[in-house]
């Protein structure tokens, strides 16, 4: 149970310290919703014209050095106005999906951290997939796409969930670039942007750039580093020394101007699947599937689809050491993206810590790093502070929304709290050795 | 055994293995994993396998059970082999300081192995009690056996002159002692002369042409004197082997991927499941490809388990199952061939 008296106060003082403007759009958001409950796309739309007002887009956006931007932006898709105008028209485009229902925005909604805050999304015809979507927000630094890494850049990632059978479920590439050309709008736009008809490339190459746009790296935790030493309370202040301290959070979730997200861009396994899947047997199954058909689009399919997508980066290296692990995942703007982990199965930056704080789940392939950390409950409510200063001021209104929600949710509800391994009282390895006894 | 289309499954896993560095995906090639992919040799298929853990240094549980978990760990491994291993052989330092908690930790895990246990001591499990424990659970450190038209001898390489009676040691101290690296205080590991005899008479009935596999703690050569990876009669030793023209010694002891040849002896070091060794300044064999500098953000990486095939001329493949990497396989072929032939694949990474 969680101590009544846990000082939170200063975590409230943190997140009202800036004053804005509180976002009309979100307030509406509440009200109408799309079909798969996504806020509309006309709703999401003008909240991303509050977030990101007209600017120079051929420039590295603010907060983020050029020389790192230059870096992601391809070769082949330098940023234009005319190109991220393009891939905005297309992020919001539901006729990209064979019933014309989803687009991107449906499960990268832009009143909700660019996620669906869902544990699993929804695709067409209510299919569920298998997978947590991740926040689009600064995936722009990331070096693998997807939690598992199977799509190398955002051009490419882009093009998948269009064609994938549970998210949008385009039958083929030829289909998809008909859809878009049929409409003349869209003809010009893609000639305008790249100077020839529409590609599916092109498709996912203007999605991309407009992606790339997405960037919100101003933070509390930010402006800290930057010298404002009243950014961030004393709680938080504390939790960032646990972070990069007792609760180990910094050696995978590197976190520093050069590497501003928060990941280490490496797959880990933290024993998330391990509550209910047999590794051993599931990569036994995969190495077969893989065998029969290897594809890209087939490795999509498999990864959304079936519980073999819960071997993460496994199924894309087909290296044991990769059993279980998925990408660290980004920590800017963590407190918006819930619930967490690839599937997730954690409702609250809480239950995060709840999980790691007992060090992980026991499985064979666990990462060598994680340890249970015997965080005292002030200790997981610190960290837990720190978390919710990551956060970009812009998206304040909804981090003060999230603060409480899963504040609320955690005080009703610890079901990954497990205070006997958290301090080593016990140890799972015994359980199996000596039967529990000692 | 398994069939013909697992070799060729192997084959390509293997060549994909050493394309890995540089590609992040390799179309079409088929992995396997390590445990499913070894069912044959290169040619004429194995005789029979065996499977190894070596050197997991438990300690007390509220010091540490990472080391607990990791020799578990080992255990399943060897367990989920399919097709089964004829036995496991465990390397020696099962403990880190000989204690009895210690000891009977790692006695306990081991009873959860399926296959049949052969067991090496190692100088972590002898110098607190002179191996009373040790004894006591596995019986005597000396021995051989026969399998399958194989001699095993298994030795006792971590016998030192005694340094502690003179300075007053306590049991503990002498044990630290031993424990450490780079102290002038202990004296070098040696088979020594009482064992060496027994070695030369266990060994009279055999042909020169007979398979003969010689279990060590320490390498049976001289690579690093400071860090005890050294025996320090080794040259008596190899003189007793030199004759057999099929001889291969295996060691624990130095944590890493050791490969060396002397004449006909092959010698072959084993992964620890507790850490990796960096490689020693000097000594490392020209035949070892080294294991690539292991990652500090993951305890699993550079430690491992793997196994042995035993083919019917009596050569052998060492296999490396490398927890955080594609295994490594150090073939018969590639010593026979003194390197030239069929070599592991080069790490992506600088050793050290």
């Amino acid at each position: 149970m969680r101590r009544p008296d846990a000082p939170r106060a200063a975590v409230g003082a943190v997140l009202c310290a800036a004053t804005l403007l509180l976002p009309v759009a979100a307030a509406l958001a509440a009200e109408a919703k799309g079909p798969h409950g996504e806020a509309p796309m006309d709703v999401q739309q003008r909240e991303l014209d509050r977030l990101l007002p007209p600017t120079d887009v051929t420039n590295a956006p603010a907060g983020l050095d050029p020389v790192v931007w230059a870096a992601f932006v391809p070769k082949d898709n330098a940023m234009t106005p005319a190109r991220v105008a393009l891939g905005r028209k297309l992020y919001f485009d539901p006729r990209l999906s064979k019933d014309g229902t989803v687009s991107c925005a449906t499960c990268h909604d832009v009143t909700r951290g660019f996620t669906d805050q869902r544990p699993t999304s929804e695709g067409i015809r209510k299919q569920i997939g298998k997978r947590n979507a991740p926040t689009v927000l600064n995936s722009v630094l990331l070096q693998t796409l997807f939690l598992d890494g199977r799509s190398p850049t955002l051009d490419h990632q882009a093009m998948m969930p269009i064609l994938n059978p549970i998210e949008m479920g385009i039958p083929d590439e030829a289909s998809a670039v008909k859809v878009v050309a049929s409409d003349p709008a869209y003809a010009k736009a893609f000639r305008d942007a790249y100077g020839r008809d529409v590609t599916m490339q092109d498709i996912g190459r203007a999605i991309g750039a407009f992606e790339r746009t997405l960037v919100f790296l101003d933070s509390p935790f930010r402006r800290y580093v930057e010298g404002d030493a009243g950014a961030l309370s004393a709680d938080a202040r504390a939790g960032l020394d646990l972070f990069n301290g007792k609760a180990r959070c910094v050696t995978c979730h590197h976190l520093s101007p050069s590497n501003p997200l928060g990941t280490d861009n490496r797959f880990h396994n933290i024993g998330v699947s391990a509550r209910h899947q047999d590794f051993e047997k599931l990569a036994v199954r995969a190495v077969k599937a893989l065998q029969e058909d290897a594809s890209e689009k087939r490795l999509d399919e498999l990864a959304l689809g079936t519980d073999l997508g819960e071997l993460g980066r496994f199924m894309v290296t087909k290296n044991r050491a990769d059993i279980g692990a998925f990408r660290t995942s980004i920590l800017l703007n963590v407190a918006i993206t819930p619930p967490y982990m690839h599937d997730g199965s954690l409702p609250t930056l809480w239950d995060v810590m709840d999980h790691y704080n007992k060090g992980g789940e026991a499985n064979a392939f666990l990462d060598g790093g994680v340890e249970p950390l015997a965080l005292t409950e002030s200790e997981i409510d610190q960290v837990v502070a720190f978390l919710f200063s990551l956060t970009d001021r812009r998206f304040e209104a909804e981090n003060r929304r999230q603060l409480e929600a899963q504040r609320a949710a955690a005080a009703k509800s610890r079901a990954f709290r497990d205070d006997a391994l958290a301090n080593r009282k016990r140890l799972p390895f015994e359980d199996r050795v000596m039967g529990g006894g000692r | 055994m398994r069939a013909a289309p697992d070799r060729s499954d192997r084959r390509a896993f293997l060549k994909r293995a050493s394309a890995a560095a540089a590609a992040t995906a390799v179309p079409g090639a088929l992995f396997t994993p390590v445990r499913i992919a070894l069912g044959a040799g290169e040619a004429g298929g194995a005789a029979f396998r065996f499977a190894y853990i070596s050197d997991s240094h438990l300690y007390g549980r509220d010091l540490n059970d990472r080391f607990a978990r990791a020799l578990l760990r080992a255990v399943d491994d060897v367990n989920a082999l399919d097709p089964k291993p004829d036995f496991v052989f465990y390397g020696g330092d099962l403990a880190q300081l000989g204690q009895e908690h210690e000891l009977d930790l790692g006695a306990r895990i081991l009873e959860r192995l399926k296959a049949p246990l052969r067991i090496m001591v190692g100088e972590h499990d002898w110098y607190l009690d002179m191996g009373a424990r040790w004894q006591k659970l596995f019986g005597k450190p000396t021995y051989s056996f026969d399998h399958k038209g194989v001699h095993f001898v298994v030795l006792n390489s971590v016998i030192e002159a005694d340094f502690w009676t003179r300075r007053g040691m306590t049991p503990m101290e002498r044990m630290l002692t031993v424990a450490g690296l780079d102290n002038g205080v202990q004296s070098p590991f040696t088979v020594g002369a009482p064992q060496r005899e027994w070695l030369q008479k266990d060994l009279e009935p055999l042909s020169d042409e007979a398979p003969l596999v010689v279990f060590s703690h320490s390498p049976l050569y001289k690579l690093y004197k400071n860090w005890n990876f050294w025996t320090d009669d080794a040259e008596e030793v190899q003189a007793i082997l030199k004759r057999f023209r099929k001889a291969t010694v295996i060691h624990g002891h130095t944590h890493q991927l050791l490969t060396h040849r002397i004449g006909n002896i092959h010698f072959h070091g084993l992964l620890s499941t507790a850490w990796p060794w960096p490689y020693a300044p000097q000594g490392v064999p020209e035949l070892t490809i080294q294991m690539s500098r292991p990652d500090p953000f993951n305890s699993n990486d550079g430690c491992g388990d793997g196994e042995v095939c035993v083919h019917a001329d009596g050569r052998l493949d060492t296999i490396y199952n490398l927890w955080n990497r594609n295994p490594i396989t150090v073939s018969r072929r590639y010593l026979d061939s003194g390197g030239a032939e069929d070599a592991p694949p080069k790490p992506n990474r600088a050793s050290y």
